[in-house]
């Protein structure tokens, strides 16, 4: 059942090793196990008259800190196949990554730009295989031969193939934009400010998304991976500089202690060079 | 401050919650479900189709979780695909309801999805199989999802043999729009799906044009 031009096919069922490993680990931790690094993100995507736009915010919060200011959530899948990522961090960056490289074999094999629908199958497969272990909600988009699509693929590996898609924390206040604003068919300016405004409204009502906005556009004649496409207004202004220049510490003693080194036993390997 | 775990509907498995309803008639069956994909509280997708085609006249209605039901209906796809191939024939709906059973009860400890089968074929003309946790019966009509449990009393008085494919069309709406109103976890659009011997047919029937009753 697996695509034969993935890189290693996958064992039938459910494959739960890494199961028992998580259940031995928590022993060890004595129940207070370490959280992963949430994304807490707004992403979103629509579908528009040439193309597909994606956007996503740039905070990754660890609990209350924010990690990464300007994490990049949209990943590069394909040359027609951009895909953002909410959930755990790692989980998006890897199973994506995957993805893309499964992807690149099968385009090398084919001599053809995947279709979308492939890029769906493929995670959706792997998603299902881990019974929602691998934290990663995704919103993948692509412009190919057949068209301009936009689908989502859930952590227990539910698709859903909608004109317009928000995910992450801060989704029911992109979709709540999404939706009074979305038509069928709309401008690429109109296309990228609704996204704008949808990530803009994650980022003001959700603690989880803040700082930048980035913005994908997938057309058919390539893709303008827009970054940041707004600045947040609320960025910091440092007093001072953290760097310290050469004499901030002073030196009170020196000391220098040579190394006695004696040549035990010397080698040469000639190295053919014709 | 920000909980720990986030939201619940971020982690919590994305369920169909649903109203699924087929029925037989005399020379087919008609499917019908409504739209809502639920994750907790959080409507994931208000416009989803539940009713997945197996082959060219035979369908299946998801409920439960969503991940399973729809891996459960592309993999019985691919399975009757290779069978009709191989008996070089259409496949009887009682096989493709056989493939849907034999997985639900192999995974029944670990999946959670209830399919319902039904399609029309030469032998034995429409037929509606039910498969809740493994088991496989043929029934004249079949309910299915968390909406189902508001219209057994209604289905249950106003079925009848011997309906035509239009009266089962306005019954399958009723059926729905009934279980939409009072159901939380039911709502958006009704699909439905006509399968007869001259083909299958698939029809929306949009929010505002629902059937309306007393108190609407």
């Amino acid at each position: 059942m697996a695509l034969s031009n993935v890189f290693e096919t996958p064992a039938a069922g459910f494959n739960f090793d890494n199961a028992a490993r998580n259940a031995a680990l928590e022993g060890l931790f004595d129940g207070q196990t370490p959280k992963p690094l949430k994304t807490g993100t707004t992403i979103a995507g629509l579908v528009f008259k040439d193309g597909v736009v994606l956007g996503a915010d740039t905070r990754a919060t660890s609990s209350e800190v924010v990690a990464d200011k300007m994490c990049a959530k949209i990943h590069y899948i394909a040359p027609n196949i951009y895909c953002c990522g909410a959930g755990t961090a790692a989980d998006t960056e890897k199973t994506t990554d995957l993805l893309s490289s499964n992807l690149t074999i099968f385009s090398l094999n084919s001599g053809r730009n995947p279709r979308v629908v492939m890029a769906v199958n493929i995670l959706q497969d792997t998603l299902y295989r881990y019974h929602g272990q691998i934290g990663a909600s995704l919103i993948l988009g692509g412009v190919d031969c057949t068209g301009n699509h936009l689908y989502t693929v859930g952590p227990y590996g539910s698709v859903n193939k909608m004109p317009y898609l928000a995910m992450g924390s801060g989704d029911l206040a992109a979709l709540g934009i999404l939706e009074d604003g979305y038509k069928p068919d709309l401008e690429l300016d109109k296309a990228k400010e609704l996204v704008r405004v949808a990530i803009h409204a994650g980022i003001m009502s959700d603690l989880g998304s803040g700082n930048n906005i980035d913005i994908c556009v997938i057309t058919r004649p390539g893709v303008d991976y827009i970054r940041p496409y707004q600045v947040s207004e609320y960025k910091d202004k440092r007093k001072t500089k953290y760097k310290y220049g050469p004499g901030t510490t002073p030196v009170l003693t020196e000391k220098v202690v040579p190394v006695k080194l004696e040549v035990v036993e010397e080698t040469v390997q000639r190295m053919d060079t014709a | 401050m920000l909980e720990e775990t986030g939201p619940e509907w971020l982690s919590e498995e994305v369920k169909t919650g649903t109203t699924i309803i087929a029925i037989e008639f005399d020379g087919g069956v008609v499917l019908g479900s409504d739209s809502r994909v639920s994750a907790g509280a959080s409507v994931v997708n208000r416009v989803m189709n539940k009713l997945s085609p197996l082959h060219d006249r035979i369908y299946c209605a998801l409920s439960g979780s969503a991940a399973d039901a729809q891996t459960i209906a592309e993999v019985v796809n691919y399975q009757l695909d290779v069978h009709s191939i191989e008996i070089d024939e259409e496949p009887q709906v009682r096989s493709a309801a056989t493939l849907v059973r034999n997985i639900s009860y192999k995974y029944k400890e670990e999946m959670s999805a209830h399919l319902i089968v039904a399609g029309w074929d030469r032998r034995d003309g429409g037929q509606v199989f039910a498969t809740l946790s493994g088991l496989l019966t043929r029934q004249p009509f079949a309910l299915g999802g968390s909406g189902s449990s508001y219209v057994y009393g209604f289905v249950d008085a106003e079925f009848r043999r011997g309906m035509s494919k239009e009266e089962c069309q306005q019954f399958v709406v009723d059926t729905l729009s009934l279980a939409m109103n009072r159901d939380g976890s039911s709502g958006g659009v009704a699909y439905i799906v006509s399968i007869d011997e001259h083909g299958t047919e698939e029809k929306v029937v949009l929010g505002n044009d629902l059937p309306t009753f007393f108190d609407q």
